[in-house]
């Protein structure tokens, strides 16, 4: 089976890749349209509801997924550009922000953004890696220091410098991926970026299971009741072992893919901690309840894994294997 | 297509860009019936941001006030304002034979709705100003005409005075329910009832501190 596998072309192995993914879709969609003709009370019309828009997200970011690779490099990185922006839109909704810091949002929305895409489309991945780190970061304290309110101005500055590294330099290592070039494996970058988005979404489902299941005292009850130690391991050890059984459409080795699934799903995780830390400091109880709060969306809260497990895992494959660009 | 519907595809499809521009409808339902839609004023984004949210195939019937002798100062000024958003010029400088809602009450006899910001002005103190007495008047002449009161959430943070390009961030329009005058109702009372139908839609979870 793997043996013939590895006999197909990239093409052919990538079309296969999207046939088995959007197969899958359409059985669990089907079994959802015959589930819900069932009767069902309040509590399992809720459960059923939530089912169905996680459904849909999912649906989304496989199409998604899929239009960034027929549409080549230059197409993932305009997609993910995009997602960047409404992503940033959405963090730079809540967290609030005064009239001094409409400069550097400028900055970071129309300046930033565009050229760190612009250097991954370029492959510049020596400056994209530190254009965000290194001059971004004095660029935006400048400006805002121009803007002349010195009011919280730390808290103001981490504020937007946070926003850039999440929605932006963090997302922008995911179509960095696609752009990587192994020897021998030319033409194979998505096949890292689906590697990559399958381990993250799995760690984050299992760890949800298990979390309902052992019902362990959380660490942190005032960030997030779900997350324990127990769960966030197991969830981790999941995707590892999905990683390791996945190897064969990665450049990786059976070991080298679980160590680099094992980062990547600790990354992701945890990102997804902090960004629960992150939504109760801005007072949000839930994303996606737009009857209350003005810009929960929940664009950010389905990118935020892949936006901390991203850089993590790309700077560590390509630091292991040396790659030039 | 003519010129001017493609310029109001492409506005309606920045404002959504920049602002989303999401209309929540909590308190009616967005139909084609003759309405007044009244709402917060804080930016000059507010007009876009109504508009946008509205359904398109209401847009071409509901028009905005605009000062005559500021928008039709300039050649792109008037253009955009008659022929993409079909607004209502009324004159500022107020002349002793002429009723200053005059036009107004003509779009109105005409059948399209407005939409009308009763503060008068902008204002960038959190909450509205006192309402003027124009919407009063307008309730009395046509009762059959439903009043719909509108908060804009955080429009003021798009674009602050002073600055011409915005940032994107994310506003909402609500839409409430129709608010009527009722019988032996003084003007008083009427508008601060209808100020408080606009205040009440304001987002509850969304601190005040953000208006700074």
């Amino acid at each position: 089976m793997i043996l013939w596998l590895q006999s197909l072309g990239a093409d052919q192995q990538v079309q296969l890749l999207f046939v088995t993914l959007f197969g899958l879709l359409l059985l669990v969609s089907a079994g959802a349209a015959l589930h819900a003709l069932r009767e069902r009370n309040s509590l399992q019309e809720d459960t059923h509801q939530r089912f169905k828009r996680e459904l849909r997200a999912t649906w989304m970011g496989a199409v998604v997924f899929w239009a960034a690779w027929i549409s080549g490099p230059g197409g993932a990185t305009l997609l993910f550009g995009v997602i960047s922006f409404l992503a940033l839109r959405e963090y730079i909704t809540l967290l609030k922000t005064r009239r001094g810091d409409h400069r550097s949002l400028l900055l970071a929305f129309f300046a930033v953004l565009p050229l760190q895409y612009l250097l991954l489309a370029n492959r510049n991945f020596d400056l994209f890696s530190v254009f965000i780190p290194v001059y971004v970061f004095l660029a935006i304290p400048v400006v805002s220091a121009l803007a002349g309110d010195p009011e919280r101005f730390l808290e103001r500055n981490a504020k937007i410098q946070w926003g850039i590294m999440v929605c932006v330099y963090g997302l922008s290592h995911a179509p960095a991926l696609v752009l990587l070039d192994f020897p021998q494996h030319t033409g194979r970058g998505a096949f890292l970026l689906f590697f990559l988005v399958m381990v993250v979404t799995v760690a984050k489902i299992a760890q949800t299971v298990a979390s309902r299941r052992l019902r362990r005292r959380p660490v942190a009850r005032h960030i997030d009741r779900s997350f324990s130690y127990r769960a966030w391991a197991l969830g981790t050890v999941a995707a590892t072992l999905l990683g390791a059984a996945l190897f064969w459409i990665t450049p990786f080795k059976a070991g080298q893919a679980l160590a680099m699934a094992a980062i990547a799903a600790a990354a992701g995780t945890l990102g997804e901690f902090v960004m629960s830390a992150l939504k109760k400091d801005a007072g949000v109880r839930f994303w996606g309840n737009t009857s209350s709060v003005t810009g929960a969306v929940g664009l950010l809260d389905r990118v935020a894994p892949l936006c901390f497990a991203a850089p993590v895992f790309f700077h560590s494959v390509r630091w292991y294997f040396q790659l030039k660009p | 297509m003519t010129r001017a519907d493609a310029m109001g595809v492409l506005l309606a499809f920045i404002a959504r860009l920049i602002t989303g521009a999401q209309g929540h409808w909590k308190g009616c339902p967005p139909k084609a019936e003759q309405r007044i839609y009244f709402a917060n004023h804080q930016s000059h984004l507010d007009w876009v941001l109504i508009w946008a949210a509205l359904p398109r195939e209401l847009r071409a019937t509901t028009r905005p006030i605009a000062a005559r002798d500021y928008w039709t100062a300039g050649r792109f000024k008037h253009w955009i304002t008659r022929e993409v958003f079909n607004a209502v010029y009324v004159s500022r400088a107020r002349t002793a034979d002429q009723d200053p809602l005059e036009p107004l009450i003509d779009a109105l006899n005409n059948g399209d709705s407005l939409v009308i910001f009763p503060e008068g002005t902008r204002s960038n103190k959190g909450a509205p100003q006192a309402f003027k007495s124009g919407l009063y008047h307008l309730a009395q002449q046509f009762p059959q005409v439903q009043l719909i009161p509108a908060w804009i959430d955080n429009v003021q943070r798009v674009m602050p005075k002073g600055e011409v390009v915005p940032v994107p961030i994310l506003c909402t329009v609500t839409f409430g329910a129709p608010v009527s005058l009722t019988e032996g109702e003084d003007k008083r009372q009427f508008l601060a009832r209808a100020r408080n139908a606009v205040v009440a839609l304001q987002p509850g979870a969304t601190p005040e501190v953000a208006a700074a």
